[in-house]
């Protein structure tokens, strides 16, 4: 039976996802600290414990190198580990194992082994939580070869994208946003997945695309809104994955606006939006009316105080100017 | 009962009993504040019995106060200290001016008793750069986020000192859970490789947000950790000021003659929660326990001792309590007069000047412009 309207919030739809891959397939288990009864620091596994145990929902010492690298063994050994990186600052502890080991393994063995394995994480800024706490560092990994990358936006996305990625061969990461988890949305009780890979229009609009995922997602949304009231249509594109890239799409909608605005959390300076724009510029040259434009952090470390933040971390007034400026309309004051 | 096969290559239950003998809890006073180990008794003079005392009732006061702060929004990023007096301040208690403190987020007290002005220590918790802008004379690093990220720079801190002939220490602390990063045995092996003068303290306070200790480790210490990286390593109870005083005293000692680095660990307990931002403590720890560890409580253990030996009273203690909340006060009202920071403030920090990239000098001019309206 269909149902509808059935709203949860983003870190109940994640929480879903793994209790349904679990229940699917008995060989997917939890790593991570704190994760067990005490149900992770943003709750997101909460009642896994009680339901799967302590061989499959695993606390572990304090020891990011030591659980990834856990994790890359039994993955290669037919195990489907998701591991929770607490805070993605975290994971830098643990680059080695995610960057020379995990996503070089498939091709070092000549194809031999895989290493099925999700790390969850969390990042972004938005609660004042400092500089080694509030990192978007999505474009490391998808800098990486042998990675994927995902960040999903909505709780729908996240619990589809979540299930598709605990499938996968190879090393996955998922990255939520701490803003997020007690967002709700609609999800419905069937069964259903999201493919890697596959953007999704938030908004159609005609006069220029947003692109952008996670937490961006929303205040795109809302600045698209406001520009709605000056008669500015705004297509917002949730690109969901950052490997794979779904370029297609984007390319597609800029045929329509024919400009561009890239926004992410991440500082500008050699984000992803770099690579949106250099794939825009080489396959989409002619069909470009205006430069792409940029919408990132500044290139500092995420202040702890709120007010700081919310001055470097991009906001809806600032996609709205970025907006603009591709449309060469006058700005009101910055 | 089955017998267990008896191990022919290793024999497991020789090497622990040996383990478990080697590392026993040193201790000087009992939970009654009764002296238990004459012979190991620091020769610390009235006075200075005293101003352990002080520093211990302060610190206590300091706790109580930034948790009713943070409450009222008034302080920040806190994580409570009560319960783990004796471990950290007595062990500060036992270095000197000249000796380096690599700290982690929970021993903002060593800082503030190695100089650290307490409208600073504010800051900090509120984000403010200024906090981590340690004073001329205060030889310490601000405090590490990262879980054992401190350890492996304590090492360096050691060597440097070593190398540029200082007869001081570098002193850094970590938890329970600090002991299972890969930091912590690369610190303690490479400053032990260089016999360098560092040591390195672990407060055991048995829980690392939630995950008990017995989750990090199948060693029945930390302490013994010392052992695969050729130092030596030494289990304290971390809530008796005097054990752990002398066992700092005597590892800076060591540390002063070249003979290189120990490890340190303190059994004690946090009664709060692991830090103010949500950690509900109820959620993995039985109230039993709680009681069990309040129970071996550093002050009241010390107060004792000092009482028995007529050195303190009531009076006094009520003394400190007042200064310590009129020293409070008079900080956060520093702290609040602290000129806020703005964005300019964070670009100028980053690089020196004239090295700025590119794209900071455009940031920076828009900023300006906009701070300045």
């Amino acid at each position: 039976m269909m149902s509808t309207n059935r709203i949860i919030s983003y870190a109940q739809a994640i929480n879903e996802a793994l209790k349904e891959e679990m229940a699917l397939d008995d060989r997917v288990i939890l790593l991570g600290e704190d994760i067990g009864s005490y149900g992770g620091v943003f709750k997101v596994t909460k009642g896994l414990f009680d339901e799967f145990g302590k061989e499959r929902v695993i606390d572990t010492p304090i020891s990011e190198t030591g659980f990834i690298g856990a994790g890359v063994g039994a993955a290669m050994t037919g195990l489907k580990p998701v591991i929770e990186i607490m805070w993605i600052d975290f994971s830098l502890v643990a680059m080695d194992q995610i960057i020379n080991q995990a996503a070089k393994m498939a091709y070092m063995s000549g194809g031999q082994t895989s290493v099925p394995m999700v790390i969850r994480t969390q990042g972004g800024g938005g609660r004042g939580n400092g500089a080694q706490h509030s990192q978007s560092l999505e474009t490391l990994f998808a800098h990486i070869p042998g990675l994927k990358v995902v960040a999903p936006s909505t709780p729908y996305d996240a619990k589809g994208l979540l299930k598709s990625s605990i499938r996968e061969g190879s090393p996955v990461i998922f990255i939520e946003h701490k803003m997020l988890y007690s967002q709700k949305g609609e999800v419905p009780e069937e069964e259903y997945t999201i493919p890697l890979g596959k953007a999704d229009i938030k908004r159609s609009g005609k006069d220029v695309t947003i692109v952008t995922l996670s937490r961006m997602v929303q205040f795109s949304l809302e600045a698209a809104k406001e520009l709605e009231k000056e008669g500015i249509d705004a297509e917002v594109i949730d690109l969901r994955t950052l490997v794979p890239l779904d370029i297609e799409t984007v390319k597609e909608s800029v045929k329509k606006t024919n400009r561009v605005v890239v926004v992410h959390e991440a500082t500008r300076s050699y984000g992803w939006g770099a690579e949106i724009a250099a794939r825009i510029q080489e396959e989409a040259f002619d069909d470009l009316d205006a430069p792409v434009q940029r919408v990132g952090a500044e290139d500092v470390p995420v202040p702890y105080n709120l007010n700081l933040e919310k001055e470097m971390l991009p906001q809806t007034k600032d996609i709205i100017q970025g907006v603009k400026k591709s449309l060469y309309l006058q700005m009101e004051t910055v | 009962m089955a017998k267990k096969a008896k191990n022919v290559v290793v024999d497991s239950e020789k090497q622990f009993d040996a383990i478990r003998k080697e590392f026993q809890t040193f201790q000087i006073l009992n939970e009654k504040g009764e002296v238990v180990n004459e012979d190991a008794m620091p020769s610390l003079s009235d006075e200075e019995l005293k101003e352990l005392m002080r520093r211990m009732v302060f610190t206590r006061v300091l706790d109580q106060r930034s948790i009713s702060l943070n409450r009222q929004g008034r302080l920040g990023f806190y994580a409570p200290t009560a319960g783990q007096e004796a471990s950290q301040i007595a062990s500060h208690f036992a270095l000197e001016k000249e000796d380096f403190i690599l700290p982690g987020y929970r021993d903002i007290p060593q800082l503030v008793w190695h100089g650290l002005p307490l409208y600073q220590a504010f800051l900090y918790s509120r984000g403010h750069f200024h906090g981590n802008q340690m004073p001329e004379d205060v030889n310490a690093f601000s405090p590490q986020i990262i879980i054992g990220a401190q350890y492996v720079q304590a090492a360096g801190v050691a060597l440097g000192l070593k190398k540029r002939g200082k007869k001081a220490v570098a002193v850094t602390y970590t938890g329970d859970g600090g002991t299972s990063q890969g930091d912590f045995y690369e610190g303690i092996n490479f400053a032990g490789a260089f016999k360098a003068p560092a040591i390195f303290i672990v407060q055991n306070n048995r829980f690392a947000i939630s995950t008990p200790v017995e989750v990090q480790t199948s060693a029945e210490t930390l302490a013994q950790k010392a052992v695969a990286a050729g130092i030596p390593g030494i289990q304290v109870d971390g809530m008796d000021p005097l054990a752990v005083y002398a066992a700092v005293k005597e590892a800076r000692e060591r540390a002063i003659n070249g003979e290189g680095p120990t490890l340190i660990e303190t059994l004690c307990y946090r009664y709060g929660p692991h830090t103010m931002a949500g950690d509900d403590p109820t959620r993995y720890r039985a109230k039993e326990l709680d009681d069990e560890w309040e129970a071996k409580d550093p002050l009241v253990r010390f107060r004792n001792f000092l009482q028995a030996k007529g050195l303190w009273s009531e009076e006094e203690e009520n003394e400190v309590i007042e200064k310590a909340k009129e020293d409070i006060k008079e900080a956060i009202k520093k702290a609040d007069e602290t000129p806020k920071q703005k964005v300019t403030d964070l670009i100028n920090i980053m690089f020196e000047e004239g090295s700025w990239p590119y794209n900071l000098k455009e940031q920076y001019e828009i900023y300006k412009e906009k701070e300045s309206k």
